[in-house]
């Protein structure tokens, strides 16, 4: 419907308005920082990360391997203090290609985020991104495995993992 | 159908200045297991309904409830956040059981200050874009203000207010959770660097992180599970205008009023001879003086007095802040309520160890949300 008006009513404000200092235009740059601690679980696991491992914890009721590692299950609530390090290969669960960024902005080369069910682990997955492959070939139950940084660029970050490509 | 509501399980970890060895879903972790066990219940399978108080912008997460259910057991089941303190959702549950909605539900709120290293700019945030932010950017000038107006309204003395935190500071060496208790004089409240005049350092309360969380019950419930249930008399809550220009600046209107509606809904009609004590709001030593007066736990303008003369004390008539407050324990965002609920609660038990008081049936627990908020909650729990 919107398509069909050609001339909207009214005077719109340009850049050129707020640059004269037409209008009354405040400012803020709220500086609001956080350094979040990441407590027993999510440390060791950024730090298994340095080391180019992936380590879950397991817990000894439901059995279920829990990642990223946490100290407690949610389903039993109980603590789980079982570390697992799990493969750093699995399949594709699901994915999407996306063509839009962080800031609505149309990407040249999309990325291709995916859910990755870790091999041998009973289908506990990790979030990430698939890599060197044309998206159009991504498939779900697609075979992959993780590529690292460089040990010396490994800062202990989900990011150490760079992404996963299709083996 | 009214109900009877009861506190039955308290949990949580002491409040420490910072907390690096728990990640906030861990430190929800321990204080709900510890609730949970104190109850007796097993959450996945007997509570029915939980709350949540948290702020997105103190954690720095936006649409933090999505963060909640896993760490308190709530997964798959009913909750629903609160961007407000403590007492609120403690209140929430009185509602939901008292009208019969659900027979248990948990309580949540937690503080992990420590985590967030611009606490100034994150209340300069709060203020109202275009009208105050311009002025200035540090907006604990409203403390400084309402002191001001407070002291002159009242004729209390500055001297008056430091005594509060030379009291609060005291009470928490005998609490083994307070991460800010000390024996100080008058003169190192007085001497302490002017902050915002005529607000000093020493009386401000400092950040502290904690997890809180509590179980609460219908009266079936609660006899079946609990041997000592604390009950839940009266709730109440109540929110001024929020702008600067329009708000009193002497009275603390919103505690008036939450507690006028808690009093009503705990059927007090004398507060003074009915509360045997009470912990209400210190983010601010003044706080403390101008929350006693709006809740009538002492005349108008005598709340310094009062203090000066020791009618606040531990062994006095009203003992207020026995935990330490704020000021002793430390602030704790959105889980401050909580703390002075559970405070009550382990008093009302007949648990707080050196510090118990002796003889107390009824306790009053009231919150400030903090700056720039003009807002309060009030709850009276009771052993009997």
């Amino acid at each position: 419907m919107t398509e069909k008006i050609k001339v909207w009513p009214g005077t719109p404000l340009s850049d050129k308005d707020l640059a004269a200092k037409k209008v009354l235009l405040t400012e803020w740059h709220p500086n609001l920082k956080y350094a979040w601690d990441t407590g027993m679980g999510y440390g060791r696991y950024f730090a298994e990360l340095k080391k180019g491992r992936i380590v879950g914890t397991k817990c000894n009721k439901c059995r279920r391997v829990l990642l990223p590692a946490r100290v407690f299950c949610e389903w039993c609530f109980r603590t789980v203090d079982e570390w697992v390090y799990l493969k750093d290969t699995g399949i594709i669960n699901t994915f999407s290609i996306a063509y839009t960024g962080s800031m609505a902005e149309r990407l040249k080369e999309p990325v291709i985020p995916a859910l990755v069910e870790i091999d041998g682990s009973g289908g506990v997955a990790i979030m990430h991104l698939i890599s060197e492959v044309d998206p159009w070939k991504v498939k779900i139950g697609m075979k992959v495995k993780a590529v690292w940084k460089p040990e010396q660029k490994r800062e202990g970050a989900i990011t150490d993992i760079m992404y996963w490509k299709p083996i | 159908m009214q109900r009877r509501v009861a506190i039955i399980g308290i949990g949580y970890t002491p409040f420490r200045p910072i907390t690096p060895e728990l990640s906030f879903k861990e430190m929800m972790f321990e204080a709900a297991q510890r609730a949970y066990e104190d109850a007796g219940v097993c959450p996945r399978r007997d509570i029915d309904a939980f709350v949540t108080c948290e702020e997105d912008f103190t954690h720095g997460r936006s649409i933090f409830n999505i963060h909640m259910p896993d760490n308190i057991g709530a997964v798959l089941k009913r909750i629903h956040t609160l961007p407000a303190d403590g007492i609120y959702g403690l209140a929430d549950a009185y509602m939901l059981i008292n009208t019969g909605l659900v027979d248990v539900m948990a309580v949540e709120s937690h503080s992990k200050a420590s985590n967030m290293l611009t606490p100034n700019y994150l209340v300069a945030h709060a203020m109202d874009p275009v009208y105050n932010k311009p002025l200035a950017y540090n907006p604990y000038f409203i403390a400084g203000m309402e002191m001001n107006r407070f002291l002159c309204e009242t004729g209390t003395t500055e001297e008056q207010c430091a005594l509060v935190a030379v009291k609060n500071k005291a009470n928490a060496l005998l609490n083994p959770q307070a991460a800010y208790g000390d024996r100080i004089t008058l003169d190192d409240v007085l001497d302490s660097e002017m902050m915002f005049h005529p607000l000093s350092r020493l009386e401000m309360s400092a950040p502290a992180d904690g997890g809180i969380v509590m179980v609460l019950a219908c009266e079936e419930k609660a006899y079946a599970l609990s041997d000592r249930p604390v009950w839940v008399r009266g709730v109440g809550w109540c929110s001024d205008a929020p702008s600067l220009e329009t708000r009193d600046w002497g009275k603390a209107v919103y505690a008036q009023l939450a507690g006028d509606m808690a009093y009503r809904v705990a059927g007090i009609g004398n507060p003074r001879l009915e509360i045997d004590f009470a912990e209400v709001d210190d983010t601010f030593a003044y706080k403390e003086l101008q929350h006693l007066e709006a809740l009538r736990l002492c005349r108008p303008g005598e709340a310094g007095l009062m203090v000066e003369e020791g009618g606040t004390l531990r062994d006095s008539e009203l003992p207020v802040n026995v935990s330490g407050g704020s000021l002793g324990v430390g602030r704790l965002d959105e889980a401050t309520g909580l703390q002075k609920v559970l405070e009550v609660v382990i008093q009302l038990r007949g648990e707080a160890g050196s510090r118990q008081l002796d003889d107390v049936q009824v306790g009053l627990a009231q919150s400030w949300r903090g700056l720039p908020a003009n807002s309060g909650a009030v709850a009276i729990l009771s052993n009997e």
